[in-house]
């Protein structure tokens, strides 16, 4: 699965970077967030869209994984 | 010089990029402040302005407001500053009279959209009635502009009046803080929320003048829930909020399902989370509308519902939100 880093941006970016990263892969996506709003938003960005999302904590930063 | 879009200049924008609640009370709580007699709203209560006596029976407000431009045209954003930073004074039941400016200027845009903010936010003092007296520039790498107001008023509305039984009044729609963070990921044009920052609450404050505003405030980066918190707590009231009674710019419900739900929602609710019951079952995007920051937003008016009826029929743009109850639990309850 593809990986997309959004560490160091905060909203609305992180949630326009994933939306251009599931045109080149709609199947699903690892997106790594740095803050909780970015964590918060691309989550309903991607339950919107119909993806499970799956968050697990790491250190300073989450990884969630998006996958239909 | 090639037009350089402001909003691309700044991190965060509007009363969004206001500090956390939180902080601000770390810091600012305590300090030693000196009381002034003639001083009636001062420091120490959360209220929109500081409030001066200044004999026969009239006072002074003054308030002051800048921030961050959430549009590109430096017109629009000198009158959206404007109209926020105005709208402090209508807040306390105040006529603004003058006011100083705040810029701060990045020297990367051209000189001559210092002056494009300056009409603006000059046009929109005219419809207050407001003067422009003069001001204070700084360069900076961030553009911000907002204005110090002066008013004047014979009886003030403060936030700490509001009784059992009196109905809470909201003059404009919700929502302006999502919609403007779907704008700017390019998602939304935000033509209404727009159109709202830019309008001034004088009629709002206006169609209110002979009534008895028991309580006011104006709802803005601590959003719906943190300026109704504070009106409930200065008032010792616990303010029902009807969550069906709402209205929202279109779109702004989109706005928050899709995740355009601007970082200050976040911390707004960490600082409220304690302090206000919200229903578990209450859906999130309902959540992220009641938490958003809002800009330039509207007047929040406690009333008795005789006073709410009048109210209503006069200016048809405000709608009931919810009431003021004897305190039990919480300060703010929504239902």
């Amino acid at each position: 699965m593809k990986e997309l880093d959004t560490s160091g941006y905060s909203c609305p970016e992180p949630v326009i970077m994933t939306k251009k990263a599931l045109k080149d892969s709609p199947e699903g996506l690892i997106v790594i967030v740095d803050n909780r709003a970015s964590k918060e938003n691309v989550t309903r960005y991607a339950t919107a869209l119909g993806y499970s999302v799956e968050t697990e904590e790491g250190k300073g930063n989450w990884k969630l994984k998006l996958s239909k | 010089m090639e037009e350089v879009k402001l909003t691309s200049l700044v991190r965060s924008s509007g009363c969004n990029a206001k500090l956390p609640p939180g902080d601000l009370h770390k810091a600012l709580d305590n300090l030693p402040i000196k009381r002034s007699e003639k001083l009636i709203e001062g420091f120490e209560s959360s209220d929109d302005a500081l409030v001066y006596d200044i004999g026969n029976g009239r006072v002074l407000i003054e308030t002051v407001d800048f921030f961050p431009p959430m549009v590109d045209d430096p017109e629009v954003f000198g009158e959206i500053a404007a109209a926020n930073a105005i709208s402090d004074i209508y807040a306390m039941g105040g006529n603004p009279a003058i006011a100083m400016s705040l810029m701060c200027f990045p020297s990367c845009l051209d000189i001559s959209v210092m002056r494009r903010i300056m009409e603006g936010a000059i046009r929109k003092c005219d419809e207050a009635g407001v003067v422009i007296a003069g001001g204070h520039t700084l360069s900076d790498r961030e553009p911000k502009f907002g204005l110090a107001v002066t008013g004047f008023a014979d009886k003030i509305w403060s936030n700490k009046g509001a009784r059992p039984g009196d109905i809470a009044v909201l003059t404009k729609k919700l929502g302006v803080g999502l919609l403007m963070t779907a704008h700017k990921a390019g998602e939304n044009d935000a033509k209404e929320a727009i159109i709202q920052m830019r309008t001034l609450n004088k009629k709002a404050k206006e169609a209110a003048e002979d009534l008895d505003i028991h309580a006011a405030t104006d709802v803005t980066g601590f959003s719906l829930m943190g300026h109704g918190y504070e009106a409930a707590v200065a008032s010792g009231i616990t303010l029902l909020i009807e969550s069906d009674k709402l209205k929202f710019l279109p779109g702004a419900e989109e706005a928050a399902r899709f995740g355009f739900v601007p970082e200050g929602r976040y911390t707004n609710e960490d600082y409220l989370e304690d302090k206000v019951d919200v229903p578990e079952s209450l859906p999130l995007y309902r959540r992220d509308m009641l938490f958003s920051p809002e800009t330039s937003g509207g007047l929040l008016l406690f009333m008795s519902p005789l006073d709410a009826e009048k109210y209503l029929r006069r200016f048809p743009d405000a709608f009931i939100i919810g009431k003021a109850i004897e305190k039990e639990g919480k300060s703010v309850r929504v239902i």
